[in-house]
């Protein structure tokens, strides 16, 4: 066994713990960080298929921004997990069976009789010097430049909808507006008045 | 060597595991969200294993945009999340039954 | 100018009609009666004046179409006149009795409700029948035979809070609907294969498909002309009441006896033979036929008559005497006497005219009671009604010399000369006729106007109470009525007026009408069929000296005998005949079934069907399976499909993964 065969399995046995803990801990956080493992393993096997822009990006994107942003969410809410959990043990073994049967019934249509070396043999390393991510931006910014616009403005839209679903105003917050705060001016406060004085009586 | 097949299997366990993932914590939308990540990383690693053997970049596109849509669906996936649990504080999908017929 | 004079005759009564019936409060009682006798009368002086023309003056056929109504695929439907001596005599009768019926109506009803709208269909029917008799084609026949069919079942249950009248008026449409179905199939085979409603053009055609065949029912072959001529007088047997079809004319005395006389005795029940007589260049086509009617029309003769022997009420005892008489009339069509059927049917429309109207007067005599059990010796308080009767009843037994004497005489002649099918049983039914007729007809007499004084009007009568207390009960409430008394002139004057012709008119008319040239070009008799030919006549003198030789002068005799014997001097036997031949009593009382059978197995039937449809095609097929049941199907779907819809995200998931889970089986299977 090549140690690249190694890492083959070492990567995907630990991605595939990592999501059954992710589907079977009781706390989410747990789940999440579990999740986050998962990620890094897949990146780990994409490294191995040369795929070296996305396993990065994988790492710095998913795991730094979406799966912080799960775990933000997570610990923000206060969720009643026994509740959540109602149901588990009871659908645990058509879960199991369903996703068996799913497994066998994959394995025999991807098994090796049709993807394996035979039909599809290794492609030869790329030379040392290739630039995974030049090649990718080559053809993301000529072959699918609207494909790529079209994903920003997804990005774009995301982020608006994500801000205006959430956003909401308190009015009877104690919340001061720092900009008004700043350009308040003294007359705007204080009144000074001119009066007789009076005489104690 | 590894084989095609050896990163399609690896995928299709990942995938059924998700499903499996889905099944069992049906009542959780957190939960249902990670299972949905989990299962579009199965189909990435599809994507990726298929552009390494056939030597095409066109998959590693592919798995960008997927990226690229699963960041903005998780981005928005949490924001009802958040909203849903300010408004029925909870997030029990078995309470979500204002559509049931 | 003999256009004018035609549509005037339809269209008098029609509008005296339409004036009493629809202006009947504007008109008033006095005016419902004035304008329809004036309709009528004109119709009855012109129609009588076009019977001058055409028995005297030798008037050419008239054959004109007024107006088309459509024309479809080349068959022309149209309404138009055929005037003959046939039509000319038919026009004459109906018109004449119906206006005496109008005039006697203003005595009978004086006291009555409905006198407008009476007034109103009477002369409505005259109309109807006029279109009958005056048509040249089948479609206008149809609708006259119809026409007359709904007046007759408007005044049947004239009496419409009766409900006895509406029963029998509604068995009288019913028996009339299934002879009317046979007949409007009739029209329909002349229309095919014929190809034209008009009765001259059918009649030029029908002897080139005398020898054509049709397959009626799976592999029978019939003759085309046979098939025709049963159809059409499955009509007339309806119309004509003969048996089986027969029940609807007794219970039709549940109308005003005005009605009884014009309607259901002298003109509507004649339209069938007079349709077979118009009909002859078909029936004489087909030998089957004739003797289908002619077998129909003597058990009609003979075996209504007996019934007539045991009836109780006045007016069933002379509507079963109508039955046979026109089972005579029939039987005389049969065997080919088309003219002897007819002269029959012209003295039979006075004499039994006169009868009901008698009996009418009887009735209005007695307060409106119709059982003869209550009367007796009603010659001492109506003696014009006591003589018209008699005149009346000697009329119908055939007395020598009166009119029902040469008539019967020629059709028991020509149905002895008859040499087709069944004409020795008709012979020998119709001469048993004859003394069962002079029996009825004699009893019906001798109860009602001679014997002990009217014993509805002494106290205790006892005599009839066979029939249980509770109508004598209802009796003797009645004791202190006044004692029946002459009708007034308006019922006496008609009563007279139609004596006159039921003594004379049978004299005068045999020669030109039997023997005469007086049918023909109407009736076409095929030379092998011609029985009146067969007859040896030498003037009206003649045949009735060689009818005292008959047989039948002596049955009548007979019958005549038995009559004043049981029913006057030994009423006893009376009452021991009917105990001792209780059984045959028990069948004629039940009318040999008719009605049972009816009642049972058509009523019956009908009405299991129509429970059956109600219950089982109404309510479960259409009301539960189709209506309701579509209702609860989409319900019952809904409420299935329901769980489908839960509204869980997870079970939307879950089918995904099972349909994920089917695709790929099935790739592997595969």
């Amino acid at each position: 066994m090549s140690f690249e065969k190694f890492l083959f399995y070492l990567f995907a046995a630990l991605m595939v713990g990592a999501a059954v803990m992710v589907i079977t801990r009781r706390n989410p956080v747990h789940s999440v960080l579990f999740l986050v493992l998962a990620f890094f393993n897949a990146a780990g096997l994409w490294m191995l298929a040369e795929a070296e822009f996305l396993a990065i990006a994988l790492v710095l994107v998913y795991v730094g921004a979406v799966m912080v942003l799960f775990l933000f969410v997570v610990m923000m809410l206060d969720i009643n997990l026994a509740e959540l959990r109602a149901g588990f043990v009871r659908n645990a073994p058509v879960a199991l069976i369903v996703a068996v049967v799913m497994m066998a019934e994959l394995a025999v249509v991807l098994g090796p009789s049709r993807f394996g070396l035979d039909s599809y043999a290794a492609p030869s390393h790329r030379p040392a010097d290739y630039n995974n991510t030049a090649e990718l931006g080559m053809a993301l910014f000529t072959q699918h430049l609207y494909a790529f616009e079209i994903a920003a403005v997804i990005l774009l839209v995301g982020i608006v909808a994500a801000i205006s679903l959430t956003l909401r105003r308190r009015p009877d917050t104690k919340y001061l507006d720092p900009g008004r705060q700043v350009t308040v001016k003294a007359e705007d406060r204080l009144r000074v008045i001119r009066m007789e004085s009076e005489e104690r009586d | 060597m590894i084989a095609l097949s050896d990163y399609l299997i690896v995928a299709a366990i990942l995938f059924s595991v998700s499903i499996a993932g889905i099944f069992l914590n049906r009542k959780n939308v957190l939960l249902l969200l990670m299972c949905i990540e989990l299962v579009l990383l199965a189909v990435n690693i599809n994507f990726i294993a298929f552009s390494h053997f056939l030597g095409d970049v066109n998959g590693q596109i592919f798995v960008f945009f997927i990226l690229t849509v699963a960041a903005a669906e998780a981005a928005i996936g949490l924001a009802i999340l958040v909203v849903l649990f300010r408004t029925r504080r909870t997030i029990n999908v078995a309470d979500l039954d204002t559509l049931k017929g | 100018m003999m256009e004018t004079i035609l549509l005037a005759i339809v269209l008098a009564p029609l509008t005296g009609s339409a004036i009493a019936g629809l202006f009947r409060n504007q008109v008033g009682r006095a005016g419902a009666h004035w304008v329809t006798i004036l309709g009528v009368g004109i119709s009855c002086a012109l129609s009588l004046y076009v019977f001058y023309l055409y028995a005297f003056e030798d008037a050419p056929v008239y054959n004109e179409s007024v107006y088309t109504w459509m024309v479809v695929d080349g068959l022309r439907m149209e309404v138009g006149f055929l005037i003959d001596r046939l039509t000319a005599m038919m026009m004459a009768v109906v018109t004449f009795v119906s206006l005496m019926v109008h005039i006697y109506t203003i005595g009978y009803m004086a006291h009555e409700d409905g006198y407008q709208r009476f007034f109103s269909y009477i002369a409505l029917f005259t109309f109807s029948m006029l279109m009958l008799v005056m048509s040249n084609n089948f479609m206008q026949l149809f609708f006259g035979w119809e026409a007359v069919g709904l007046v007759s079942y408007l005044l049947i249950g004239f009496y419409f809070k009766k409900e006895s009248a509406i029963f029998a008026n509604l068995k009288a449409f019913l028996a009339n609907r299934v002879g009317d179905f046979g007949f409007v199939l009739g029209i329909a085979a002349v229309a095919m294969y014929m190809g034209t409603l008009d009765y001259a053009e059918a009649f030029e055609r029908a002897p080139a498909l005398a020898q054509t065949s049709i397959s009626v029912w799976g592999d029978q072959v019939w003759s085309l002309m046979t098939v025709i001529c049963i159809l059409l007088f499955i009509g007339a047997m309806g119309k004509s009441a003969q048996v089986p079809l027969h029940v609807w004319l007794p219970d039709s005395m549940e109308g005003p006896t005005p009605i009884s006389a014009l309607i259901h005795a002298a003109t509507m029940v004649t339209a069938g033979i007079f349709m077979v007589a118009r009909m002859s260049p078909l029936y004489e086509l087909s030998e089957t036929a004739l003797s289908f009617v002619m077998v129909i029309g003597a058990t009609t003769a003979f075996f209504m008559g007996l019934i007539g022997v045991i009836q109780n009420d006045i007016k069933r005892v002379i509507a079963y005497s109508t039955l046979s008489q026109l089972g005579y009339m029939i039987a005389a069509l049969g065997a080919s006497a088309y003219a002897a059927g007819l002269f029959h049917l012209m003295t039979h429309a006075f004499f039994k005219a006169l009868l009901f109207l008698g009996a009418g007067s009887v009735i209005i005599g007695m307060h409106h009671d119709q059982d003869i059990r209550n009367m007796g010796g009603m010659r001492k308080f109506m003696p014009v009604t006591h003589w018209t009767f008699l005149i009346g009843t000697l009329a119908l037994i055939g007395f020598p010399g009166f009119a029902g004497f040469f008539s019967k005489d020629a059709i028991i002649e020509a149905v002895h000369e008859s040499r087709i099918l069944g004409s020795d049983y008709a012979h020998w039914m119709l001469v048993a006729g004859v003394f069962v007729t002079a029996l009825y007809s004699f009893r019906l007499y001798f109860i009602v106007f001679h014997g002990q004084g009217p014993r509805r009007f002494e106290p205790h009568h006892e005599a009839h109470d066979e029939d249980g207390g509770a109508e004598a009960v209802v009796h003797h409430e009645v004791h202190d009525e006044p004692l029946p008394h002459e009708s007034p002139k308006v019922v006496t004057v008609p009563l007279i007026l139609l004596a006159i012709p039921s003594i004379v008119i049978g004299y005068m008319a045999i020669g030109p009408m039997l023997f005469g040239d007086f049918f023909d070009g109407v009736i076409s008799v095929a030379a092998i069929h011609d029985t009146l030919g067969e007859i040896h006549f030498e003037g009206p003198m003649g045949f009735l000296l060689h009818g005292l030789t008959g047989i039948p002068i002596f049955l009548a005799a007979a019958g005549a005998f038995v009559a004043w014997y049981v029913y006057m001097r030994r009423p006893i036997i009376a009452t021991d005949l009917v105990t001792r031949f209780d059984w045959l009593y028990g069948i004629l009382d039940r009318k040999y079934g008719f009605d049972a059978f009816n009642q049972i197995v058509f009523a019956g039937g009908s009405r299991l069907l129509g429970k059956f449809l109600w219950q089982v095609g109404d309510r479960v097929v259409i009301d539960g399976a189709v209506v309701n049941g579509s209702a609860h199907s989409v319900g019952w779907v809904a409420s299935v499909v329901r769980y489908l819809q839960t509204g869980y995200l997870y079970h939307y998931a879950f089918a995904i993964i099972i349909g994920l889970l089917g695709l790929l089986s099935w790739f592997v299977i595969r």
